[in-house]
């Protein structure tokens, strides 16, 4: 599958490391919902750096849309708010 | 649902919104691939934009090191002339400078980061509108409007992700080029209004107009001592008050000669249509 970080691009992913992935996103989500600023960032940095780990960079002229989107590095609580509260958020 | 699969499926409804208004995908591949070259031209704005800044940034950082230097140098000056607290005056503003500088430091990193993000997110945009525009032609060329909906949904989807991304960056680092701008508008104001003492040799720096004040005492008591000597004690207190005078009118209009070349030319008859009492004695 095709993992898009934002401000980063889009990396391929081996569809096995879905669960993997899907546990690391639980931890982000559970902390973005309890308001947790201090379980925020590890979460996210852990995520990331595991994405990173194991994706390999897709084609720069590849058009295929990702199955995941993560935020970027320096994304905060607020940025992922309002991401996920979608409309007006996402530009173009 | 995760955070991960929430973001992705919001992107794509916003595609997803946008390929339902096409009536003719094939017209609409057209005006979509207008709006990449807009946004792509944007994105290079940006870069030059965020570049600017940096630059700004940099030049006053290097500025403020001048005043920092200046400062440290009044402080050894002020002290071997036995004076501390001027001395502690210039090390206090200095440390203040100091402050500053690091401050904009840590924004200069952050804007070189935010160029390197830009500028990668322009060339993966500009690789992603190439493989577009190929992508379009093909279909526009082999396929009826029926067809070409299904053909290009993927592309489409795949590449206004890619503009979404691109977007945010933009806003992003549009919002943190008009922090540092106002922050810099600040800065040089602060420096304008002498307060950061940036005026290298200007009039309000007060610490080096004193440590000069006493620099020329020296000078005089010097001159004193020396006419006293030629003349045997015999100096006027009229004559010595004419010499302190001189002194005086010739050093400003040295200050004035490093700024404007005539004013310094103006200087000499004055001088001259003060001192024929003195150019008698003599």
């Amino acid at each position: 599958m095709i993992v898009r970080i934002l401000g980063e691009g889009q990396l391929h992913v081996d569809d096995s490391a879905s669960h993997e992935l899907n546990e690391l996103d639980a931890k982000l989500e559970a902390a973005v919902e309890r308001n947790d600023e201090s379980g925020f960032k590890p979460a996210l940095d852990e995520l990331l750096a595991r994405v990173r780990a194991i994706g390999r960079p897709a084609e720069p002229g590849a058009l295929e849309p990702s199955e995941l989107i993560l935020p970027g590095q320096d994304a905060t609580m607020a940025d992922v708010r309002k991401l996920l509260a979608g409309d007006g958020v996402i530009p173009g | 649902m995760g955070v991960m699969k929430r973001v992705s499926m919001l992107f794509r409804a916003k595609a997803n919104k946008a390929l339902d208004r096409m009536e003719d995908p094939r017209e609409t591949l057209d005006y979509s691939y207008q709006t990449q070259l807009e946004l792509l031209q944007k994105v290079r704005r940006g870069v030059a934009d965020v570049a600017t800044s940096r630059k700004r940034v940099e030049l006053q950082i290097n500025q403020l090191q001048l005043s920092s230097d200046k400062l440290d140098r009044q402080a050894r000056d002020a002290l071997a002339v036995g004076r501390e607290d001027l001395a502690r005056d210039a090390l206090t503003r200095k440390a203040g400078v100091q402050s500053q500088m690091s401050d904009l430091n840590t924004q200069y990193t952050a804007l070189q980061g935010e160029e390197e993000k830009l500028t990668g997110a322009s060339q993966r945009l500009q690789a992603k509108v190439d493989a577009f525009r190929t992508k379009k032609e093909t279909i526009k060329a082999t396929y009826t409007a029926a067809e070409a909906q299904t053909r290009i949904n993927e592309a489409f989807t795949g590449i206004s992700e890619e503009m979404g991304d691109v977007g945010l960056a933009i806003q992003r680092a549009e919002d943190k080029t008009e922090q540092m701008k106002a922050r810099a508008g600040a800065i040089d104001e602060l420096m304008a209004s002498g307060a950061l003492d940036d005026m290298v040799g200007g009039p309000r720096d007060d610490i080096q107009a004193e440590l000069d004040r006493m620099g020329a005492g020296h000078d005089v008591d010097a001159e004193l001592a020396r006419m006293k000597g030629e003349l045997g004690q015999g100096g006027a207190p009229r004559q010595i008050e004419g010499t302190a005078n001189g002194t005086d009118a010739a050093a400003a209009g040295a200050a004035s000669a490093a700024s404007d070349g005539q004013t310094a030319q103006a200087m000499p008859p004055v001088q001259s249509a003060d001192q024929p009492q003195a150019g008698d004695g003599t």
